[in-house]
């Protein structure tokens, strides 16, 4: 079984901020299978299409999804309460492929921040995890960072915490001393992380997002221009060739 | 238990449930859920002579109760369909239907010649994509186009032929008409009605292509109308589709007027659909005495 549409109980729910979300789902089988990187397809009551989320870890036969209330679906959610079941095809997607001999920097940009935490913690003790918040009140996921024995650096853009600045900044502070980054956040920063990591000649992942239909890769809606190896564009698509791409393969 | 199978232009389908076309492209996804045998058939992606790469993104936007597509016939062209796709969709005990897509009758001929040399089972034509210029929609817009294309193409295809309908036309039955005087073997309708969505905070279309092919449940009216209207205007087979999501949904157009069914935005819902959908007709019908889904068709009391 590569993924399954399966109902998963909801056993634990707290709100890490007035608009993020962290939920414990419960399914044993989807959660052994289940990679860094990947993401799941919630099933939204009333709506006809189901919302992407991210995984943010796996703990044991727990899935953990850490999301942002953005519009009316995800809003629907977050209202499900501890012993409900959420419908989820998971888990779907190309994750990261994580090696454990290499030096990686991860690198996680608001609610692009949650899928980091389990590509860390595949990653083990020697990683380096940069994350940047909007200010204060936006930073989640301090602590769980810190449990899993990385070297945590975070900045807020506007200097309430952390470092004062992007995470671009620490980045290029230590990029030279990395192998490998990895990358998810909004799409300027994946865009200016991809161009460092080229200038510093680094291996670059990234994961992106789009306006999603099926999740699977049948209905070819969530497109992303590649580059082609002639230099001409193509379209691939988040739910299936990604969400993780080749930072070199995307055209921006 | 009832009997589901239906005969559509002299081929045999196990159940009237078909995938339809755009929603499960060429069956590999959602194969890895269940066997493609669920389905009675499948219609595959919209196929073009050459390789199209499709629109820009953004191409979904939701809607209440439904969703815009504005895909654009991205699809690996009529040669790689036959020479990858075809030969692993025909063992998977399913009928196999080509959507054929073009810009030109030149092009509508050519791959229906092509497609006819092949072990596809029918060929749908798709006269009626919103999302490309020229996605050939032009030729589905009125009856005489209509009829025109339908010629044209009738004398290069040997297989049974189904037209897809647009919905966006002003007299649905006309069109139907046209199509079978023409040679159609069966219609199937309704392709998606065009749609459109604003960002009200960046006043810019969520859909990059500006406007898009509107499915999913809020069709479902329009769907169930249009084949009720099509149904007794002409004598080949209707194919009803259209937000189809509920064994009560299929069953509802079935007694519209459909011989057969198509679902496509519900697999995005629940990929479980066609099971449901099924376990839902047999129910349906062995709780009425009906032997056979046939006996459904065009029932409505009007």
């Amino acid at each position: 079984m590569k993924f399954d549409a399966q109902d998963c109980k909801l056993v634990a729910k707290t709100q890490l901020t007035p608009t993020i979300y962290d939920f414990r789902l419960q399914n044993a089988e989807l959660a052994e299978i289940t990679k860094p990187g990947q993401f799941a397809h919630l099933l939204v009551p009333g709506k006809t299409l189901r919302r992407p989320i991210s995984i943010c870890d796996v703990e044991g036969d727990m899935i953990r999804l850490v999301f942002e209330v953005r519009g009316e679906g995800t809003k629907i959610l977050a209202g499900t309460e501890v012993g409900d079941t959420i419908n989820m095809i998971c888990p779907l997607g190309k994750g990261f492929d994580i090696p454990t001999d290499k030096k990686i920097i991860f690198v996680g940009g608001g609610i692009g921040v949650p899928p980091m935490l389990y590509s860390a913690k595949s990653a083990g003790k020697n990683s380096v995890v940069i994350n940047g918040f909007r200010d204060k009140s936006a930073v989640i996921l301090t602590e769980d960072f810190k449990k899993i024995g990385c070297k945590l650096i975070e900045t807020t853009d506007n200097g309430s915490y952390g470092i004062h600045g992007f995470v671009t900044q620490p980045l290029e502070e230590m990029i030279d001393n990395a192998d490998m980054i990895c990358a998810c956040g909004p799409t300027p920063m994946l865009k200016n992380i991809a161009a460092m990591a080229q200038q510093h000649q680094k291996e670059c992942f990234v994961s992106l997002e789009q306006r999603m239909a099926c999740g699977v890769g049948a209905c070819l809606g969530c497109a992303v221009g590649v580059k082609k190896a002639d230099g001409s564009t193509t379209y691939q698509h988040v739910c299936k060739n990604g969400p993780v791409f080749r930072a070199e393969e995307v055209a921006w | 238990m009832a009997d589901l199978s239906v005969n559509i232009a002299g081929v045999h389908f196990d159940n009237p449930i078909i995938a339809a076309s755009g929603t499960i492209g060429f069956g590999h996804e959602y194969g890895e859920l269940y066997p493609l045998s669920v389905f009675g058939g499948i219609s595959c992606k919209g196929t073009t002579l050459k390789e199209r790469p499709g629109n820009p993104p953004p191409r979904i936007a939701e809607t209440p109760m439904g969703m815009l597509n504005a895909v654009g016939l991205q699809n690996p062209g009529v040669e790689h369909f036959i020479n990858v796709e075809l030969p692993w969709l025909k063992q998977q005990n399913t009928v196999v239907i080509a959507n054929a897509a073009g810009s030109t009758e030149e092009d509508y001929c050519k791959i229906t010649e092509i497609l006819s040399d092949t072990d596809v089972d029918m060929i749908e034509l798709n006269i009626s994509c919103p999302n490309v210029k020229e996605g050939g929609a032009q030729f589905g817009t009125s009856p005489e186009s209509v009829e025109k294309i339908t010629k044209a193409v009738r004398k290069h295809c040997t297989k049974p032929l189904i037209i897809k309908l647009s919905p966006n036309v002003a007299d649905i039955a006309a069109v139907a008409k046209a199509a079978e005087s023409a040679g159609a073997d069966a219609v199937s309708l309704i392709n998606t009605l065009t749609g459109m969505r604003i960002d009200i905070n960046t006043r810019k279309p969520i859909i990059k292509n500006v406007t898009g092919g509107m499915s999913g449940p809020a069709v479902f009216p329009v769907a169930v109308r249009m084949v009720y209207q099509v149904k007794k205007a002409v004598k080949i087979p209707v194919i009803g589709l259209g937000g189809i999501s509920t064994w009560q949904d299929a069953v509802e157009m079935i007694m519209a007027g459909a011989d057969a069914i198509q679902i496509g935005t519900v697999l995005f819902t629940d990929p479980y659909a066609p099971i449901k959908i099924s376990e839902g007709l047999h129910g349906y019908l062995d709780s009425h005495d009906i032997a056979s889904v046939t006996e459904l068709t065009a029932t409505v009391k009007v």
